[in-house]
Parts: structure tokens; sequence; C-alpha cells
């Protein structure tokens, strides 16, 4: 067996040569005790008698595999040991280097800080999770950025939190889960958004397989096919809420970055909220412009995993509807649908094109 | 074509693959119950390395609630999205016209090598042995 490691593509990277920056990265850490430096040792004993207590159903299930162990590309394991993601010095020979990635924006999934019910607990994983990126991350490679995990169910620690985190600039968004206690646009929610807004974050609201709420509206699917897609319905449950409650009516600059949420369905979803706003509008009397200028405004999209129409130049209709400035390249590395930049276009686009989806977006939201 | 020497059958078990590099291009040589079938080292969707996948079998179904698996250690999965390559033809289960990765020719040979049979010199009597062992070879 081989075990040469090297990136498939590394030949083909000449067409995003210009450097790229990946918005959605998933770091691990390498073993259960890896957050312990950053908790104290009373929550690291509470972790280990009473564990975590999740907004989750399906305990034992839905935590992988899911077609690959840990969800993972098979070739991502380091070859020094620790689960994909967990080995920077591998994560950059396998990933960083080859596809010269600019900057890559972590999305610490594993904790799922948003879902755990101890809201004490909660708030020392939020810090745990924010000191782990700076220390072990951010100060190791300069092409990393952070998103900063925050309680969301007790938006006054998250505020704590986002004022403690965002002197160092190196944080670039503030990580909330789709499937909340309540849409997302509730007004419990809002002092997270005054904050963002106050300090110029957008918020990153990556798609996740589980939470306390089934992920279609009709249950919990059967299937991981299924699932794999109906994490995307957060989407609409967050766009329409964050609209409707007059969220950007409230907090105008306010950016919203759905990461992994996919983006295909967001302009028939925004026709359809227009035609009732023509009609229905006096219901919400403090929406003072039709919701896909809000939408238009204050929304942007990661790519992975792109939509791949059967004519792939139905795409560019896709991206003319959206806003080409909206789009902001991802790969997911290191999950196993993640996507190769080399590859992730199946639509021709002009170096122009590419570039600003690539990279220029992403450096005008980020301020890169 | 010429053959090119992929190594002894006992390095490679049923199950296994190794890889080669000949002139410049990885081919994957997989031990299929006892058949060696080699594929180009790469997958045709997104250019992964398909000798890191896992090999499983066919699971079908006629009617649902009903299933079965056929052809176990047949059919390569790709290491990243999960296409699912025949590996005793390189075509994908779901489009076998559309998406295929090469395939090479491959043959089981004996190499001989005569050992040290001995020097004019010595004056022991000496018997030649001939060393025998089954290669894989691939055409390329």
């Amino acid at each position: 067996m081989t075990s040469v490691i090297e990136s498939p593509s590394a030949g083909a990277v000449t067409k995003v040569d210009a450097g790229i920056i990946d918005c959605d990265v998933h770091p691990l850490p390498k073993d259960s005790k890896s957050l312990y430096p950053y908790l104290a040792r009373s929550w690291q004993e509470h972790s280990e008698q009473f564990g975590t207590h999740l907004r989750q159903p399906f305990i034992n299930t839905t935590q992988y595999p899911r077609t690959a162990p840990l969800i993972c590309r098979r070739d991502a394991w380091p070859p020094a040991g620790g689960p994909p993601g967990s080995d920077l010095a591998f994560m950059q020979q396998q990933h960083l280097d080859p596809f010269h990635i600019l900057k890559a924006i972590l999305i610490p999934l594993f904790g799922n800080v948003a879902s755990e019910r101890n809201q004490d607990f909660a708030r020392a994983l939020a810090t745990a999770h924010n000191d782990w990126q700076v220390a072990e991350w951010l100060d190791r490679d300069a092409r990393l950025r952070a998103s900063l995990v925050v309680t969301q169910d007790d938006p006054v620690a998250a505020v704590k939190e986002i004022e403690r985190c965002a002197r160092d600039g190196r944080f670039v968004q503030i990580m909330l889960a789709p499937r909340s206690s309540e849409p997302l646009g509730r007004r419990r929610y809002w002092p997270i958004y005054e904050a963002a807004q106050a300090y110029g974050l957008p918020l990153g609201i990556h798609s996740y397989g589980i939470g306390g709420h089934a992920s279609t509206g009709g249950g919990w699917p059967s299937f991981y096919m299924e699932e794999h897609y109906a994490t995307t319905m957060g989407g609409p449950a967050v766009m329409s809420s964050m609209v409707m409650e007059g969220v950007f009516e409230e907090f105008p600059a306010l950016k919203v970055v759905l990461v992994e949420i996919g983006f295909a369905w967001v302009p028939s979803f925004a026709w359809r909220l227009d035609r009732l706003w023509e009609r229905l509008g006096d219901e919400v009397p403090h929406l003072t412009r039709p919701p896909s200028d809000y939408i238009r405004k204050n929304f942007w999209y990661t790519t992975q995993p792109m939509e791949e129409p059967a004519k792939p130049e139905a795409l560019r209709r896709c991206f003319d509807w959206l806003g080409w400035d909206r789009l902001l390249f991802s790969t997911d590395y290191p999950h196993w649908d993640q996507d190769d930049p080399s590859y992730a276009f199946k639509v021709k686009l002009s170096p122009a094109e590419r570039k600003q989806i690539c990279r220029g977006n992403a450096e005008n939201l980020y301020r890169f | 074509m010429p053959k090119e020497r992929v190594g002894l059958v006992s390095e490679i078990p049923p199950g296994s693959n190794k890889v080669v590099t000949v002139r410049g291009r990885e081919i994957a040589v997989f031990n299929v119950g006892g058949d060696f079938h080699a594929l180009l080292n790469r997958c045709p969707h997104e250019g992964a390395k398909l000798s890191r996948g896992i090999i499983v079998g066919l699971p079908e179904s006629e009617v649902p609630g009903c299933y079965q698996l056929s052809r176990p250690g047949e059919i390569l999965r790709c290491p990243w999205h999960g296409w699912e390559f025949d590996l005793r033809t390189g075509k994908s289960h779901c489009d076998p016209q559309g998406l295929f990765t090469r395939q090479y020719k491959t043959s089981v040979e004996r190499e001989t090598s005569p050992d040290s049979c001995g020097d004019a010199g010595l004056t022991a009597e000496t018997f030649p042995v001939i060393v025998e062992e089954a290669v894989v070879l691939v055409e390329v």
C-alpha cells in the first residue's frame, strides 16, 4: 500500500494561482482532553463525570460514521495520528500549501456548543474553543482565521465572549447554529446582532446535521442521503425569520454568511417572499422594503457543496440572481464532501469571475 | 505494450493494492480475490487517489425492505466523495458510460532467478537452484 501523501490535483491549481480564500475549514481536537488546557479544572471534572447534555436525539447514531469515519476524507487522517483536521502540519501539507490558500476560516463544529443545555458549561466550552483556536491554530499559521464560538441561547454571555475575543482581529465572524432554540430572527438573539454590528463581525451560520429540531419540517429523515440535503432546510428558516422579524431594519449593517447551506434555493425563495409581501405586507409593517432587498444586501453564501445542475451553464443564472459578489469559495476540508478548488466549478468561469468568488468577495466581506 | 513489474504476488494480498508509477503515471493494482486489476490511480470525478479508497460490496434491492450484498470485495469507493467503481472494469457503478477510470491489463508470471551456481574454482560439488516466484505485471 502506498503511503504517499500529496495533493492529487496539485498540477491544476494554476487556475486559481492568485491564491484562494477558503471560508470553511474544520479543525478538530486531537482527543477528548485537547481542550482541557483551556477549561477550568472544575469543568474538566464535570466533563468526565457528566459530559455534554445536548439538544439532540439519536445521540449514538448521528455522531458518525456518515459514509466515512468522522465524515472525513479517507486520505485526510494524519500519518502522525489523531483525527482529520487535528494536525496543523498535515493540514498545511495536504490542503493549505498545494491550493495556495491565502486565508482559511476555521469553523470548529465538534463541540456543538450551541446545543449544550447546561449554560454555564456551554459558556466555559465556548471560551475554551476560542482560546484553543488562538493558541493552537492562529498563533501557529498566519493564514488562519477563527470563528468566534458563543452560547447563542445565553446572549448575555455571548456578548461578553464577543467583547473578550473581538480585540483579537483574527476572529472574523460569530458562529451560530441554524437550528436554534427559536428561529434566529427572534428578539432574544438581538443582543448578539447588536454586538456583531458594532464590531463589524459577520454571523457565520453553518449547517449542521444535528440539533434539537428535526432537520426537515416533516420530521427526522431515515437516511444520511436525505439528511445531507435536509441540513440546508435550516437556511430558509434562518433567512425568513431574520428578514420578517425586522433584524435588518434594526441592524442594517449586519452581515450574515450561510455556510454549507447551499444557495440555489435562495432565488426562488426570495421571489416567493416578495410576492407575499406585496399582498400581506401589512402584517409586517416594520419592513420598509421587499424581502429580496434585505436578502440581496445582508446575506452571503459559501459555495460548498457546489450546486451542480445537469447543464452547468445554468449556474451562471443562479449567480446572476444571487449577485456574484455574494459567493464565497469554501472547501469544507477535511470532510468527505469537500470541494477541490480545481474541480468545484463545472461551469466555465472567466479568470476575473473565478478570482472574485475564490478570493475577492471574501477579502471584501472579511476585510482581509 | 511493454509489461512493467508491479511486485510479488505475496506483496499484494487480497483486498489490498499496490501503487506503481510508470512513466509519470500512478497505477494502482488491486488484488480482487486473487485476480489482479490495475486502474489509473486518479478518480475521474475530482482526482482523488483511488488507492486510498475502501473496498466494499454492492448492496442491491429488488423491492424496498429487501437487501442483499453482492460482489463483496469487488467495488472500490473513492476516498473523497464516495463514487463507486467496479474494480474489474474501472467503470463507476451509477454512471458507467460517463464516469470511469482507465484500466490496464495485468498478468501474473513466474519470475525466475538463478541462484549462485557456484564458482568453477570451488572444489565442493554444487547444484544449480532456481528460485521461482510469481510476480504481477501491468501493461502500460
